[in-house]
């Protein structure tokens, strides 16, 4: 049911952990299911310098976690802001239908923890 | 270990060579309608008949007593709406359990939007129903009883013989949905004291698509399908004749093997509960530690999500199940592991292991090196950190 990059994002997970001191901490919990992730963040210049996840879902659940901290990793906060659970699916060659809903926990995940590092540093705000 | 370890035997069994066999005739050959006169027909009816006397013998029933059915969703969705729209004059209340598999709960849940009353009776932590709250539950409009002989998820074994005394003195019909039990441990009808039983005949290593209801004399029911006079008028339909053939061998090679194998698979099912406990921390095993299946384990390893724990057992070859929301297709947690006071959270982490012929003791062992290094690496992705720890 999974496509071959689900299993190895699930098989392999990207950045597991908590980055240390984070600059921004996103907690989110999936009304669907259950299921819950938090990632952490360290920003420099504006970007996404270090993320790191820990994610308690399926195999879906885990597999967007590690594949949206790869996304995000590098990017300025404007972009990362805007990757959308689609972008995320898409980058994992597609989910199942009724696994879609898994994608919401890392791109909440991400936004949330983008919103908590605005909230703690209006003045670097561009 | 390379071969792959197939553990989810509640779902369905492999079906036996000697099943294969005795069915092939009837799916070459013997093609004969069994209600058609010439030889040919005759033929495939009079197998059809040792078939029912077999199984019926094996139940300690009448051959007369047993209605070929599709499986055990039929048989089940037989019982309750055969009986019920039969006794539309005694009238329109149902007691079950909220632990019953959805070919017992779905048909209740249609029938409570047509009118009926449906009573969900308690069950205590191990999924237990007391007979006490069966007699509690009657009333004059009560007219079936269904409570299943043991549960397909966490393996209790329901106490059927004390609710069948409830309910032949206050004379209402009981059914019970063996589907598990029937051709694992004794399901003899005049011991359970039961009016209705449901069997399926994959579940004992045959073919899928056959079952059959018990159905005691006397019992008014209305056809569950309205056609031929096949089953005494009560199914109509040509009927699955290599399927009942297999069905019975099944139950032929069940009956001289049943005790010795519940014996084995006992003492198999108490080593590996017993080496899960013992190997990974906070996991609570679901379901009656005594009055259980032989081939049942059941348990929720809190802090990691039963999908996943799913997907990693299978990289390492061994298929099992679990009654997490993530897995369930509807998103909600197992009915069963709710209703027996498993907090939701806790039922995500739940798997289940059911076990058979072809299980050994060198499977239990992998399973029991593979599992823990699972549950620790789950868990240490789990934002929860320590605080799995604490809600078991
Ligand atoms: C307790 C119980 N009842 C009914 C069924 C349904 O049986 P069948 O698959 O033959 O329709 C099952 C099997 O999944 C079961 O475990
Ligand atoms: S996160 Fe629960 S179903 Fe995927």
């Amino acid at each position: 049911m999974y496509t071959e990059k689900v299993m190895e994002h699930f098989r392999n997970p990207r950045n597991v952990g908590e980055v240390e001191n984070p600059d921004g901490v996103g907690e989110v919990g999936n009304p669907t299911c259950g299921d819950m992730m938090r990632i952490t963040i360290k920003v420099k210049d504006d970007k996404i310098d270090d993320i790191k996840f820990k994610t308690l879902g399926c195999g879906a659940a885990i597999a967007t976690s590690s594949m949206v901290t790869e996304l995000a990793q590098g990017m300025s906060l404007e972009d990362a802001e805007k990757i959308s659970r689609q972008d995320i699916a898409d980058a994992l060659d597609g989910l199942p239908p009724q696994k879609m809903h898994c994608s919401v926990l890392a791109a909440d995940g991400l936004r949330e923890a983008i919103t908590d590092y605005r909230s703690k540093h209006p003045a670097e705000e561009g | 270990m390379e071969k792959s370890i197939y553990m989810d035997y509640a779902a369905t069994t492999p079906m036996r060579r000697e099943v294969l066999d005795a069915m092939m005739p009837y799916l070459t050959d013997e093609f004969g309608n069994p209600s058609s006169l010439y030889t040919l027909g005759r033929r495939t009816r009079g197998v059809i008949e040792e078939a029912r006397e077999r199984i019926a013998a094996f139940l300690g029933a009448d051959p007369r007593e047993i209605v070929f059915t599709s499986g055990g969703t039929e048989a089940d969705n037989f019982a309750i709406k055969g009986t019920v729209y039969a006794n539309e004059k005694k009238g329109n209340h149902i007691i079950t359990t909220p632990i019953e598999h959805h070919a017992v709960l779905a048909p209740c849940h249609y029938l409570e939007k047509r009118g009926f009353d449906v009573t969900y009776l308690p069950v205590d932590e191990y999924g237990l129903v007391d007979a006490a709250d069966v007699a509690k539950a009657i009333t004059d409009k009560t007219v079936i009883v269904s409570v299943m002989h043991a549960n397909n998820e966490i393996g209790t074994i329901e106490p059927i013989e004390e609710i069948s005394k409830v309910t032949r003195d206050k004379k209402v019909l009981l059914h019970t949905d063996a589907v598990q039990t029937f051709g694992h441990i004794p399901t003899k009808v005049d011991v359970l004291g039961v009016d209705l039983l449901s069997m399926s005949a994959h579940k004992l290593y045959g073919p899928k698509g056959v079952g059959a209801l018990y159905v005691r004399k006397g019992t008014k029911m209305v056809p569950v399908m309205h056609g031929g006079s096949q089953e005494q008028n009560r199914r109509g339909g040509t009927h699955n004749v290599a399927g009942i053939v297999g069905f019975a061998k099944a139950v032929e090679l069940a009956e001289k093997e049943m005790d010795a194998e519940a014996k084995r698979l006992i003492e198999l099912r108490d080593y590996l509960i017993g080496g899960i406990v013992e190997r990974v921390e906070d996991v609570r095993v679901n379901g009656h530690p005594s009055k259980r299946l032989p081939n049942n384990a059941s348990v929720c390893l809190n802090g990691a999500e039963g999908e996943a724990i799913l997907l990693s057992l299978d990289m390492e070859n061994i298929s099992c199940s679990s009654g997490s929301a993530c897995t369930s297709g509807t998103l909600d947690p197992s009915h069963v592991l709710l209703a027996i006071g498993v907090p939701a959270e806790v039922a995500h982490s739940s798997l289940r292991l059911t076990f058979g012929s072809t299980t050994t003791k060198a499977e239990m062992d992998y399973v029991l090196e593979v599992l823990p290094p699972i549950i620790t690496r789950l868990r240490a992705m789990s934002p929860l950190d320590a605080s799995w720890g604490k809600k078991c």
